[in-house]
């Protein structure tokens, strides 16, 4: 038997993973690269639709198994196709169904990725899963600790704020030391060949990029056109159904009032989108649950305490109170208010560097 | 990882024997010439092609000129079906065949249907893999110009009764091709006691190099050239001999042939207590296909709440070679046609693995890949 520690590495065929699979190769692990069959539209290769789901298309399945042969590690596609429907796209379609802006990446990264494929990266005798994502883990007192990526464009602590202490301990991101420009120079270094390819956007379950379109064909029946109103109920147009909006968006509503108008909310129980003024857009506080403390245990259980608040991917840090409720449950009162607090989307806690945890947003109030 | 290297995935390819490797040597070299050269450089590897085709007859019990070469068994199958049927288009325009062939004869049959018009009656199975001949037998209409069914099939092992649906169809005048791939090295290729008009052989499944195969194809039996160009092969498959390969696929098959009865012997105990195994220590496992109708070194299962392709991982990582059915169909997301056309239900299918048997395994390599096998399902029904 060797010494080696075993890692399994998430390939995708992007640079990302394919760096992590090189440079876990390259600091003496005994790697297997693993890519994931997810779920896709279509009924299969052929279908066009199929051709298009970029994440595990022929071409990316090509570019990640040309790498691992580089790199003389085993490759090996695995189907997880009904585990990413279940848990990553009918959780999304169910959300947009309900009213909500659902997070899939967040889950995807919680029940599948660091979920069912880390279990069989360890029935398979693995030490570790490792994937491209830039964050850090630090250990601390026998804990494990969630860092941001080094590279603040990159940093994608937010989408592993959902992990767990059994997860992280067995997570390794090696590019949470670098930026991205460090990781294309070595992909380059490394002679891979994916080291110019772009990155991928959006969502990898969507063919054509068009979450709109994606809806129409799979929840057509949740699609209900409905009354725009304003904040007091006043009729001001139609909309198309309720799944196509989001909080604060301002384009695309098919009204002209003369002043520009902003989503203000998702009223699921009247099927209304109600609409308004740029100045009655902010919310300060907003309720969080099935609230992950990375630690384990909320720092600080029973009081209030300040964090930079995050309540999108993309969205920037603000100074927040957070006061835990009980239940898995907070409450979190930013101290400006906040054009976009959108249900579905994850509230994320940072201490400086350090992603503290988060919790899915309920509701704004 | 512990690498122990057992390969156990004879029904994809096999090593090739080093007497074949040592055959085909200065075919490369020192005796290149092309076999339809005047000079003496010609003339030797015409020698070698007219020694191979001789040997291969021998074996067969056929006439040498019934032997055509081709690239391997998906070539013999393609051209069997297409150049048979196509020839007797004038007669009739329906063809038999079963429902748990190799692709190379289902998607051929599926083309001719397609592209040609023709009609494709696809036989149904039992749970064990067998056709019942009699149903064969009541598929034939008198449009009815060619059945194909396998000797033995690649995926569960299950050896089908071609010599009764063989009698069938010469009784009604109808062609019969056999797949005969994975036979080729365990199984009696007597083709007048099979009485088969066309069989189609691979050499890499009987320790020969990929990349060669034989069409057996009777004289007067008719048979359309799908690759024209020179004369060779008497007009049915055009292209300069590959000599090289021609001298391996003879060496191999007569190697496979000469030691039949004891590599037989050998693999049917080594198999029997290789499935023993794994029935008894892997709790729900279930042999899929026949349990003695079937190929000596085969083994294949059906195992609840494992995932093929996982445990194929699982013990690649253990350093077994597995698969799961058809080397020619990994990484696709269908279940098996062969499992669904035996009437497993696709969950039950997806945990397919098999365990194929050949010349270099030991009993001590038995013994690891039950024990193997037994861990990897544990750790994967672990959760």
């Amino acid at each position: 038997m060797s010494e080696k520690k075993t890692v399994v590495v998430a390939m995708s065929g992007g640079v990302d993973s394919s760096t992590t699979a090189a440079l876990l190769v390259e600091r003496g692990y005994a790697v297997i690269g693993i890519m994931m069959r997810l779920w896709s539209e279509g009924s299969g290769e052929g279908d066009e639709r199929f051709a298009q789901n970029r994440c595990c298309s022929p071409e990316a399945v090509a570019d990640a198994r040309g790498v691992c042969q580089n790199l003389g590690i085993p490759f090996y596609l695995l189907n997880f196709e009904d585990d990413f429907k279940t848990h990553v796209v009918d959780f999304f379609l169910d959300g947009y169904a309900r009213g909500i802006t659902p997070n899939p990446c967040l889950q995807c990264n919680r029940l599948v990725k660091f979920g069912t494929l880390l279990d069989k990266a360890r029935a398979l005798g693995a030490d570790y899963l490792a994937t491209g994502h830039y964050a850090r883990v630090r250990e601390r007192d026998g804990k494990f600790l969630l860092h941001k990526g080094s590279d603040p464009k990159k940093d994608q602590s937010y989408a592993l704020s959902v992990l767990t202490q059994t997860q992280l301990a067995r997570a390794l991101f090696p590019l949470g030391e670098f930026t991205k420009v460090e990781t294309r120079e070595m992909a380059r270094r490394f002679g891979l060949r994916v080291s110019e390819k772009q990155d991928s956007q959006d969502l990898c379950f969507i063919a054509d990029g068009n979450y709109r379109n994606f809806l129409r064909r799979n929840i057509p029946d949740a699609l209900v056109p409905g009354d725009i109103v304003d904040a007091r109920g006043n009729f001001l147009g139609r909309h198309a159904g309720l799944a196509f909006y989001t909080i604060g968006q301002r384009e695309g509503l098919g009204i002209a009032v003369g002043k520009p108008l902003y989503v203000l909310a998702l009223d699921h129980a009247r099927n209304a989108l109600v609409v308004g003024e740029r100045d009655e857009l902010g919310k300060r506080e907003l309720i969080a649950r099935d609230v992950n403390w990375i630690a384990g245990e909320s720092p600080s259980p029973r009081g209030e305490m300040r964090v930079a608040a995050k309540i999108r991917y993309r969205a920037t840090e603000v100074s927040a109170a957070v006061v835990p409720l009980g239940d898995a449950r907070a409450r979190v009162r930013f101290d400006e208010p906040l054009r976009d607090i959108t249900p579905g989307q994850a509230v994320v806690f940072y201490a400086d560097d350090e992603c503290l945890g988060g919790g899915i947003i309920q509701a704004a109030v | 990882m512990n690498l122990r290297n057992i390969y156990l995935d004879h029904s994809a390819t096999t090593p090739v024997d080093p007497r074949v490797l040592d055959a085909m040597l200065p075919y490369f070299t020192e005796h290149f010439g092309n076999a339809s050269s005047l000079h003496r450089w010609g003339q030797n590897a015409l020698r070698a092609l007219d020694e191979s085709r001789r040997s291969i007859a021998e074996i067969l019990h056929c006439d040498p000129r019934e032997i055509i070469f081709t690239s391997g068994g998906s070539e013999s199958d393609n051209l069997a079906l297409r150049g048979a049927a196509l020839a007797r288009r004038g007669k009739g325009n329906h063809i038999i065949t079963t429902t748990l062939e190799h692709h190379a004869v289902l998607n051929t049959a599926a083309h001719l249907e397609k592209e040609f018009g023709f009609e494709v009656t696809r036989v149904p199975v039992n749970r064990r893999g067998l056709v019942n001949p009699d149903d064969i037998a009541r598929a034939i209409t008198p449009r009815t110009t060619m059945i194909s069914v396998m000797y033995a099939n690649n995926e569960v092992g299950t050896i089908e009764p071609i010599r009764e649906i063989a009698k069938i169809a010469k009784k009604r005048d109808v062609i019969f091709h056999t797949d005969a791939v994975q036979a080729g090295g365990y199984l009696n290729l007597d083709v007048r006691e099979l009485s088969v008009d066309l069989l189609s052989l691979g050499a890499h499944k009987f320790h020969g190099p990929k990349g060669i195969g034989v069409l057996y194809a009777r004289a007067g039996a008719p048979l359309l050239p799908m690759q024209t160009g020179g004369s060779h092969e008497r007009n049915r498959r055009a292209g300069t001999e590959n000599i090289p390969y021609i001298v391996g696929i003879a060496a191999a098959l007569k190697i496979a042939q000469s030691e039949l009865e004891q590599t037989n012997a050998r693999l049917l105990a080594l198999r029997e207590k290789l499935i023993e195994g794994v029935l008894e220590r892997v709790a729900g496992a279930e042999l899929t296909g026949d349990a003695t109708n079937r190929l000596p070194g085969h083994s294949s299962f059906v195992i609840p709440g494992a995932i093929g392709d996982e445990m194929v991982l699982g013990l690649d990582i253990a350093g077994i070679a597995a698969s799961t059915g058809s080397a020619c169909t990994a990484g696709s997301l269908e279940p098996s046609h062969v499992l669904a056309a035996m009437g497993y239900a696709a969950g039950l299918a997806r945990g397919a693995l098999r365990l194929t048997l050949g010349r270099e395994n030991t009993e001590v390599d038995v013994e690891s890949a039950v024990g193997a096998v037994a861990d990897v399902v544990r750790k994967l029904r672990g959760k």
